[in-house]
């Protein structure tokens, strides 16, 4: 009995966040993966090289086309006969369809793991991430979303599975996609990106934040902010990381000129990694980070961007 | 502006001790004689508890009175205390003196005062009392005649600059026939009453202290259920009056305290950090190793007693517990103090009430009926402890002794009280207070202790602490006296920052854990602590 | 049409949850519990499609202890007509949630079920997904704007990215994100008014639900404190360790 992943894709790339969920599917026994889509054999090419998997199913079918979980849960019931394990990413589209899956295989779903403790037995946060819970699930089909910041992403390529095709099912004809407004901008949300630049009261002023959001445009990442930024008024509230704004968890979480209130901490500290830039080397926020630069802001960011331009 | 209005027989302010016992207290007398009377009681706090903040060792003898089969009913007095210890810190050693007999607490509980209220709210609830958790009431309502007619809460919704947000909800208007005001120390209406009904003129100023709590798991091992120990001397010199407590309550948890006088002299004092400071002496630090800080508050508390005891009355309302100031501070307790007078003052307002329906009428008896009962007792005998502290701690300690045990509090004078916010230096003429750096094991900083207290405010609203002149905190504090704001403030809501070499005063209005120091400290009586939106502040569990 | 809310009592969002020392839960004596922020949501939005005249009734449920009443009764303040309480002292699972819902459905035969997109204390995001599968309707979740027509659900859901937009067949499950709306504040005369409102009592068994947990909690811990790394020189040593040892860009 093995795992079998729900691929994440736009029917033309295969997001990486499907590595992460076969990272976490590894640990469990042999791994395949299912591309449910529409005119998606070039993401199915794309799976059958990731590293580690056994075998592809390709469902193709017009009703597959955005993920609809009215569709895609009935096919994954189908198929899961021969699972212990289904999978998918912790993303929009994951948490979408999962617990449906879940409902009609008259089983838990266990969200969001970041570590896999035994077959069974899984670590996730709860609480805001204030607390880890070890949950062991009864059930014969363990139905999991993945956390991706738990999991590093296995090698895209290096692999050399079958792919086979699967009959799709019929279209449940509940729901139907009528579009999709991507933000437009370079700049990803805070919410969702996966590098956020954020700057702190050391910014200074709302004008000096360009810099931050220069930092941020040249790393494509998102911009963020400390409470004691948006309350001098450099940036709007919805720039708030912390306790108080948004709780983020991106790969890359860059702070610049930020202290490292506990209040600031409490919405970042799930990051992958952190990098501090301060002038004050007993900044708090040099506790928590994994790269800390000690110096001027000023100086250093002009000189990152041109580092990182190169 | 047009509100809508509610009509009640009693509204109360504040639902702390004494207005829940007030309530309480309402509703049997109502009962028993067969008499609708509508009782409600306005909170500012999230829920019941959310606000309240003490020690605490608990003196049953109000709640005996009142509710005399507490123990079947479920009150959380569940921590018998068993032992006294009264300690004299130096740097390096503790002394163990002899516990002042005030200080015997035989028979009394450690309790979390937050679930005593808890339980008293339910114990109102269940006599048909309307609690309305998450209002604050943030104006008095006057009749034409110039006697109270009211509150009214504060609005909702409206945004930083003070317009009407996309949610704005207006106050409501709570018209009773009497307004009993019970906001605990330094209310914020109250403050307004004692202007408008001269209630303070021919007594003491009102002197307070600053007590700063937090809660510890700690080890089994470091745990004796029951015990209370209190120390005097260091960390503070002896001209400041100072003091900690720790209680061991039920399932390892430690309640750690310390208490200031709000009127020590030199602005570079941090009553946080000497908080924080007092935790790290030898005989103390062991208490906490291996253990964990699980909460953190900060409430200032009347300290002026007897001669600090205002008008109670006034044209259709009263002041019952610590607004009004009874707090024993020799014995530390406060709490069956402001219970009593809730109850008392019930007992009037209902009679003046069953007599008939003018409005605007005074509860002239209530003050009578306390003069009658032992709280007046025991606060006259009393009077003369805190005053003495005028001439240090030694003396201090000689004069209690002499008090209490030769003069038995009958002693032919009576000390007074100067108030507290004229009792900085200028900076000029102290030094700097050099406080240890925060380890984050046993000590911290102040932001991460404001985490622990839950504390929110939504932040699109006008800031509650108000500058009755803005240039003040530069041109007076900062320049003669450092900022004390700073230090004084236990929740880092104060900060002067400079900006293109400009100072200026940030105030991290969020943080404010409604403790009222500022209000009382500020050497120009500059800041005006108003409510903020209903709900905002600190959320204490278990405090 | 009538809308039927789900309402969650969870610890309020201001306070911070810990472990108990003895790992075998989260300790919440005497601690503050409010209506899960997302389910205020929920009842908002339903009050709005009420108030636009697209709903005649708003039915608020809630699952487990008596105290969950309170969760009701701040529903009815808002504004809902009437509340159930399921009512249980057993732990109650996403799914064993979602089948009490079901049957409820069936009973009540609400044309729109609306519930917050996730509670804020065990996280799943699971529960409006899993009703819609039990009852075989459309799901709409993280919603962030909803277009109620007379068969049919206009829905634009926050997705990783942006927004996008399904039309779901009514009946239909959705869930609420944070963007739906601002939950209005609730007035003190409306919180006397829903003391009369009518609440109604049902236990698991009277639903014929078996709620019996699927998942066991081994182990409640806080979170490692994180380690502080390294200091680099400069910007080239920090580009160096980000290209190559953290390899996150």
């Amino acid at each position: 009995m093995g795992a079998l992943v729900i691929a994440e894709h736009n029917n033309v790339m295969l997001n990486i966040a499907t590595l992460n969920a076969v990272a976490a599917a590894s640990k469990l026994g042999s791994v395949d993966i299912l591309v449910a889509g529409h005119e998606c054999q070039a993401v199915a090419d794309a799976a059958a090289q990731v590293m580690g998997v056994s075998k592809v199913l390709l469902a193709d079918a017009g009703h597959y086309a955005h993920g609809l979980a009215e569709n895609l849960a009935p096919l994954v019931v189908q198929l899961a006969a021969g699972y212990s394990h289904l999978l998918v990413a912790a993303t929009s589209n994951g948490k979408n369809v999962m617990p449906r899956i879940a409902a009609l295989l008259d089983v838990a779903q266990l969200s969001d793991i970041i570590s896999v403790v035994s077959e069974d037995t899984f670590v996730r946060p709860i609480y805001a991430g204030n607390v880890l819970a070890t949950v062991q699930s009864i059930d014969r089909v363990k139905a999991i979303t993945v956390r991706t910041t738990g999991f590093d992403p296995v090698a895209a390529t290096g692999g050399s599975a079958a792919i086979e095709k699967v009959p799709p099912g019929p279209d449940a004809g509940l729901s139907s996609f009528k579009g999709e407004e991507l933000t437009k901008s370079s700049r990803p949300e805070l919410a969702a990106a996966d590098i956020i630049v954020s700057g702190g009261r050391g910014v200074g002023s709302a004008e000096n934040f360009a810099i931050i959001e220069k930092l941020a445009d040249t790393l494509g990442a998102a911009v963020g902010a400390s409470r004691a930024a948006v309350d001098a008024g450099y940036v709007p509230n919805d720039y708030q990381v912390g306790q108080t704004g948004k709780v983020v968890a991106p790969q890359l979480y860059v702070a610049v000129g930020i202290s490292g209130a506990i209040q600031h901490l409490a919405g970042m500290k799930d990051s992958k990694v952190i990098v501090a830039i301060n002038k004050d080397e007993e900044a708090p926020i040099f506790q928590v980070a994994d790269y800390g630069l000690v110096g001027d802001l000023f100086k250093e960011v002009p000189a990152l961007i041109d580092a990182l331009s190169k | 502006m047009e509100r809508e209005a509610m009509e009640f027989d009693v509204v109360i302010v504040g639902g702390g001790p004494a207005g829940l016992a007030a309530a309480i207290r309402l509703k049997q007398l109502a009962t028993e004689h067969g008499h609708e009377l509508s009782v409600c009681v306005l909170e500012k706090g999230s829920e019941i508890g959310a606000h309240t903040l003490s020690g605490a060792v608990f003196e049953p003898r109000a709640l005996d009175e009142l509710l005399p089969d507490w123990k079947t009913l479920g009150a959380p007095l569940n921590t018998p205390v068993t032992e006294d210890r009264f300690l004299f810190l130096t740097e390096k050693r503790a002394f163990r003196l002899p516990t002042p007999p005030p200080m015997h607490n035989h028979g009394n509980y450690i309790v979390s005062l937050g679930n005593v209220c808890r339980w008293l709210a339910q114990q109102a609830e269940a006599l048909g009392v309307d609690i309305y958790p998450g209002f604050a009431a943030a104006e008095v309502l006057y009749h034409p005649d110039g006697s109270v007619k009211g509150v009214a809460t504060g609005d909702m919704g409206r945004t930083k600059a003070g317009e009407e947000g996309a949610n704005f909800a207006p106050g409501m208007e709570l018209h009773a026939r009497q307004t009993i005001f019970a906001e605990g120390c330094r209310g914020s209406l109250t403050k307004t009453l004692f202007e408008r009904f001269q209630l303070r003129s021919g007594v003491d100023p009102q002197v307070y202290g600053i007590g700063i709590k937090e809660l510890w798991e700690v080890k089994p091992d470091q745990h004796l259920e029951g015990l209370v120990s209190h120390t005097i001397g260091w960390p503070v010199d002896q001209a400041t009056y100072g003091g900690s407590f720790l209680y061991h309550l039920e399932n390892n948890l430690v309640a750690v305290g310390y208490v200031l006088g709000l009127n020590y002299s030199n602005p570079y004092l941090s009553p946080f950090d000497e908080m924080q400071r007092f935790k790290t002496h030898p005989a103390i630090r062991e208490t906490f190793s291996g253990g964990r800080r699980v909460s953190y508050g900060a409430r200032a508390i009347s300290a002026g007693g007897f001669q600090s005891i205002p008008k109670l009355t006034f044209p259709g309302g009263m002041l019952v517990g610590d607004t009004a100031g009874f707090l024993n501070l020799p014995k530390i307790k406060g709490s069956h103090t402001a219970m009593k007078s809730g109850m008392t003052a019930a007992e009037a307002v209902f009679e003046l009430l069953r007599v008939d329906d003018k409005i605007g009428r005074e509860a002239v008896d209530y003050p009578h009926r306390l003069k009658n009962s032992w709280l007046w007792d025991e606060l006259y005998r009393v009077r003369n402890i805190k005053p003495a502290f005028h001439w240090g701690l030694w003396v201090a300690l000689g004069y209690g002794a002499l008090d209490t045990l030769v003069l038995r509090g009958k002693a032919p004078w009576t000390f007074r009280h100067t108030p507290d916010h004229t009792s900085l230096k200028p900076a000029a003429q102290c030094k700097p207070i050099d406080y240890p750096k925060p380890d984050g094991q046993l000590t911290f900083d102040k932001l991460s202790s404001v985490f622990l207290s839950n504390t929110n405010h939504e932040e699109n609203q006008p800031c509650h602490l108000t500058l009755k002149d803005a240039g003040v905190p530069v041109r007076l504090n900062l320049a003669v006296y450092a900022g004390p704001e700073q230090r004084y403030c236990p929740a880092g809501v104060y900060e002067f920052v400079e900006e293109s070499g400009q100072q200026s005063l940030r105030i991290n209005a969020q943080n404010c854990v409604h403790c009222k120091t500022c209000d009382i400290k500020d050497p120009s009586q500059n800041i005006d602590w108003v409510t903020p939106e209903g709900g905002g502040g600190p959320n204490y569990p278990n405090m | 049409m009538k809308i039927l809310v789900a309402v969650k009592r969870a610890i309020d969002y201001n306070v911070k949850a810990r472990p108990k020392s003895d790992g075998s839960g989260v300790e919440l004596a005497n601690v503050k519990m409010s209506m899960n922020p997302f389910d205020e949501i929920a009842i908002e939005e339903a009050i709005r499609l009420q108030e636009a005249g697209k709903a005649q009734e708003i039915l608020a449920v809630s699952i487990g202890s008596a105290q969950c009443q309170e969760t009701l009764r701040t529903a009815m303040a808002m504004g809902a007509d009437r509340g159930i309480l399921v009512q249980t002292d057993e732990e109650v699972q996403p799914l064993a949630v979602a089948k009490l819902l079901q049957a409820l459905v069936n009973k009540e035969q609400p044309g729109l079920v609306i519930l917050g997109k996730q509670a804020i204390d065990d996280d799943s995001n699971q529960t409006g997904q899993m009703l819609a599968g039990l009852l075989g309707w459309a799901q709409g979740t993280f919603a962030a704007k909803l277009d109620v027509q007379s068969e049919t659900l206009e829905v634009k859901r926050e997705v990783d990215g942006g927004l996008q937009t399904l039309s779901l067949k009514l009946p239909a499950v959705v869930t609420a994100d944070l963007r739906l709306n601002e939950p209005r504040y609730v007035k003190l005369p409306n919180i006397m008014k829903a003391k009369k409102k009518p609440l109604d009592i049902v236990t698991p068994s009277e639903l014929g639900v078996d709620i019996s947990p699927r998942l066991k909690l081994v182990k409640a811990a806080e979170p490692a404190a994180r380690a502080g790394g390294v200091k680099v020189a400069d910007v080239q040593e920090l580009v160096a360790k980000l290209r190559n040892e953290a390899k996150v860009i």
